[in-house]
């Protein structure tokens, strides 16, 4: 009988945070712009230059770890990693190693057999480097120093989790807590969240763990929950074949769907930690403590809750809403400019998931704001707009975030509340399909959709459906 | 006034001389860079000299003195900066190889702040390379020497900045101290030199080399023109985060020809093994002039000292192999030619663009923070660096200042010291331990020996005390020329 193996798995995580300007300088931390162009000369490694910390990232550090239940580290340093490489203008990376701000943390996720403690061994910040492209015409290698400097967190977790699925959940516990406090929008896409897995197997029931490997390049939910089988699979046929597992750094191929060697334990770099003489100590006093502590926003499960007991609405679109900060925000704020709730949800649950799906978005990219939302809910409250236009208009809200009212008065789309002008359609109608007039008669109930369709044609889609068909009924009885 | 009178004059004089009409900005720039035309040959001071914008800014400073818009004390007066000071658009190679093409973008604030109180920069001085050497011998560009003997060393490692004061090819200059490179040159080269109180004067655009002993101060002709020198480079930069906010910056304040009930400490550590007879005469000499005018001597055990040494180049050169990674290539700078791949470039770069002093202290640094030796030897040497400290700390509960040498020799002769770098390394004995407490500490001139060579009196103040040492070597100063 085949041996049973159990999974140890750990992950550095790495999130971007979204502070305006850069950990050590006042440079923009925007996305695209031209290559250099978000640079100045502590960013891109001037000699003489001298970093100063951005407290905002010190804000975003400690209110995660404060999320997180960890221990803040009351007086935290600096300490410079020392590599070479080209993306890394100074050739070291100030990060921290002996004195990181939060440690001893731990959030707790949902598993098939109930809630789960996944401790948080510590998080630390620390700056993003450059990036390299290569040109193959020129046969060169250019350096865009635009992301160097950029503030990052990382948080390393225990080797708590034993599967994909235990990952996946403590990934969207930790993506859920830091977009609700608005310290990143953690996209794994574009990089702004980014995960190492630690992966090791043993038999079951051993009290060893095996020798671990370290996945990276993990660009998706799916792509490591791929790596994850992958690598366990590629581990216990090692162990089966008598051969050991070598403790490596391996380089995860998602379209290939495998795991190639980048570098071993052998080679690993000294880097030659210590504090950097250039940034003093950072002490964090019981009064920041509290203000930051006062200052933790309303957390999904306590706002799941919340929209319970508020809002009539049925808890799958509560756990769709709530699923994303800022679909919720989006949510609460069209709420406040007095919708329904329910009309509010149905937008966002029908309309607005379909879209992102068709255009493979995140919520987190929603552009469109709650106030032309709650416009458009107006006017078809109103009927000023029939569900047909509403969804036209929607669509291009969804793209362009215009006003809705400004776009339907210049398309004019407007229903058309003129009595005698729809009479007048209606009969014209009646007098042009003397067929389905009589099949209606003759009791065929379907024939008055036809009917229907052809006035709203005829209105250009823009009358009233329901008293298109009232009016119908009425002329034909 | 004529060239010679003009030459002769201190900054401060200058300044006063230009406000009140009796010179130029301009006649005092021409008359320094004749200076330098007849001199330069000789001494070699400076890596880059500024012949055109020179006369153009002092032109430029001259038209806002007049129109009343410049009116401190450095207006219109010459300025010899350190080459490891970033100045913008003008070369700044710190006398290394590796940046023998590097024209900063920006202006160290130091500098910034001499530049808004008018002074005019006339050139970059020379310097060991990356400050590493106490001879101004490591530099790429050649050797300085002494002006007081051109057989000797101008010491270093701001040795052009030291000689170029003292040969009058500026009126004062700037220069950077890690472990006594403002203070032992201006010993050597008999003027003034002083290393402020760590933090005084912002680091931003001083090109690091042990950043946290790093600090940037004056060499001058008086001590009146130091203190007005730091008055003005003395500013809180948020550049910095090492910076610090002082009220207390009015440090022309403090020349006051006064020590009575001054307390002074005589460290016996300093006089003891290795100290030229000479030198300790001078040196007590003068302690007795400050006695005879009031001050309070008393001889005391510092402690500790033996270890200041081995704690500094640990930790300097720990910092410095950091400090000097940027250095690969890539961004600016020399860059080797026909190398195989990245790897071989930077290996190829840094081999051929930094000198034998630098390399040997990147491998010491790279050694004391490698992995397995980190906690013996990095770690160690920042528990005596508090130790130290606090020995300091003891010795200011009961003195004003203390005083000694400021090196236990007086000038080598070129090409004595390079040959035995322990033995180098041993002559910063005196000054490095001001550095590791990050206290403030002067130099001025107290004789020469017998072959003429200048003697400098160290005066070592408790943090932020520096107007306690302005005041104590204003003294001596005035009642040594008396005398």
């Amino acid at each position: 009988m085949a041996k049973e193996y159990e999974t140890v798995i750990g992950l550095e995580v790495h999130v971007e945070l979204a502070t305006r300007t850069k950990i050590f300088c006042g440079c923009s931390t925007a996305f695209g712009g031209r290559p250099n162009s978000h640079t100045c000369p502590v960013c891109t490694g001037m000699p003489g230059t001298l970093p100063v910390l951005n407290r905002k990232v010190l804000e975003y550090a400690v209110s995660v770890g404060l999320a997180t239940n960890c221990d803040i580290t009351r007086y935290c340093k600096f300490d410079r990693k020392n590599y070479f490489y080209p993306d890394n203008p100074q050739n070291y990376q100030i990060s921290q190693l002996y004195l990181p701000i939060c440690r001893n943390g731990y959030v707790e996720i949902e598993t098939a057999e109930g809630t789960k403690k996944v401790g948080i061994h510590e998080i630390h910040m620390e700056e993003d480097a450059g990036k390299l492209i290569h040109d193959e015409w020129e046969d060169c290698t250019l350096v865009d120093y635009n992301r160097s400097g950029v503030p990052l967190i990382e948080i390393v977790s225990e080797s708590d989790m034993r599967s994909a699925e235990e990952v996946i959940a403590y990934l969207e516990k930790l993506r859920l807590i830091i977009q609700y406090l608005g310290a990143s929008d953690c996209k794994l896409q574009e990089g702004s969240m980014r995960a190492d897995v630690n992966l090791s197997v043993r038999e079951a029931g051993a009290e060893q763990f095996g020798t671990r490997t370290e996945m990276k390049n993990l660009n998706s939910f799916r792509a490591i929950a791929r790596a994850i089988e992958g690598e366990r699979a590629r581990q216990i046929d090692l162990l089966e074949e008598g051969k050991a597992v070598v403790q490596e750094t391996r380089r995860w191929d998602d379209t290939k769907e495998t795991s190639y060697a980048m570098r071993s334990k052998e080679d690993a770099q000294d880097y030659r930690y210590f504090p950097d003489p250039d940034l003093t100590p950072v002490s964090i006093s019981d009064e920041y403590l509290e203000e930051l502590k006062g200052r933790q926003p309303e957390f999904r499960t306590e706002k799941m809750a919340r929209y319970k007991a508020e809002y009539d609405i049925p808890d799958y679109d509560i756990e769709i809403i709530t699923g994303s900060k800022h679909m919720a925000d989006l949510f609460e704020a069209t709420v406040a400019r007095g919708s329904q709730p329910k009309r509010v949800s149905n937008w966002l649950m029908g309309e607005t998931l379909r879209l992102l799906k068709e255009k493979e978005l995140d919520p987190e990219d929603i552009r469109f704001s709650p106030g032309n939302l709650a416009k458009l809910i107006a006017m078809t409250e109103s009927k000023a707009i029939n569900s047909t236009v509403a969804k036209e208009v929607f669509e291009v809200m969804f793209m362009e975030d215009m006003d809705p009212e400004q776009y339907v008065e210049e398309k004019g789309l407007k229903t058309v509340t003129d009595e005698g002008a729809l009479r007048k359609t209606v009969e014209e109608v009646i007098a042009a399909n003397p067929q389905s007039v009589e099949d209606y008669r003759n009791g065929k109930e379907k024939a008055i959709g036809f009917l229907v369709g052809q006035t709203m044609k005829a209105m250009r889609g823009k009358a009233d459906p329901a008293g298109v068909n009232r009016m119908l009924k009425e002329m034909l009885k | 006034m004529d060239k010679k009178q003009l030459l002769s004059l201190s900054a401060t004089a200058l300044g006063a001389a230009i406000k009140a009409g009796e010179t130029t900005a301009v006649e005092a720039m021409e008359a320094v860079l004749e200076q330098i035309e007849a001199r330069e040959s000789t001494y070699h001071c400076y890596v880059t000299i500024e012949r055109e914008s020179a006369l153009a800014k002092a032109a430029a400073v001259q038209g806002k003195i007049e129109a009343g818009e410049l009116t401190g004390p450095l207006a219109g007066v010459p300025v010899a900066i350190k080459d490891n000071l970033c100045t913008e658009g003008v070369l700044t190679t710190c006398s290394s190889k590796i940046l023998e093409n590097f024209i900063p973008t920006f202006s160290s604030q130091a500098f910034l702040n001499l530049e808004k109180a008018g002074a005019v920069l006339v050139g970059k001085t020379n310097m060991d390379e990356f400050a590493m050497g106490s001879t101004t011998e490591t530099s790429y560009y050649g050797v300085t020497r002494n002006p007081r003997n051109p057989e000797h060393v101008p010491g270093g490692s701001s040795g052009g900045s030291a000689a170029a004061v003292a040969a009058g090819e500026c009126f004062f200059a700037l220069g950077s101290d890690t472990g006594g490179s403002i203070r032992q040159p201006a010993s050597y080269c008999g003027v003034v030199g002083m290393k402020p109180t760590y933090g005084t004067v912002s680091r931003y655009g001083l090109i690091a080399y042990g950043s946290s002993l790093d600090q940037i101060g004056p060499l001058t002709r008086t001590v009146e023109d130091c203190a007005a020198v730091l008055e003005v480079i003395a500013s809180h930069d948020p550049k910095d985060s090492t910076s610090i906010k002082r009220e207390d910056t009015d440090f022309t304040a403090a020349l006051v020809k006064d020590v009575t009930g001054m307390r002074i400490g005589i460290p016996r550590d300093y006089f003891g093994e290795g100290l030229d007879p000479e030198v300790k005469e001078a040196v007590l000499r003068a302690a007795e002039l400050l006695k005879e005018n009031g001050a309070i001597l008393e001889e005391f055990d510092l402690s500790l000292v033996e270890y200041a040494i081995p704690a500094y180049y640990t930790i300097a050169a720990a910092e410095a192999s950091s400090n000097l990674e940027r250095f690969d290539g890539i961004k600016y700078g020399y860059r080797a030619e026909h190398a195989e791949g990245l790897h071989q470039m930077y290996k190829k770069t840094r081999s051929q663009g930094f000198g034998p002093e630098v390399k040997r202290r990147i491998m010491l640094g790279s050694f004391v923070l490698s992995s397995g030796y980190y906690d013996a030897y990095y770690l160690k040497a920042l528990r005596v660096k508090a130790m130290i400290k606090k020995a300091f700390d003891q010795a200011f509960e009961r003195y004003d200042c203390i005083l000694g040498p400021v090196a236990p020799t007086t000038a080598p002769k070129l090409g004595e010291s390079l040959v035995d770098p322990m033995k180098m390394y041993l002559g910063d004995i005196d000054t490095i331990s001001v550095n590791l407490a990050g206290l403030p500490g002067i130099s001025v001139p107290c004789g020469t020996d017998s072959r003429g060579l200048p003697i400098g009196l160290q005066l070592i103040g408790d943090c932020f005390q520096e107007k306690k040492l302005i005041r104590a070597a204003y003294t001596y100063e005035q009642v040594s020329q008396d005398a």
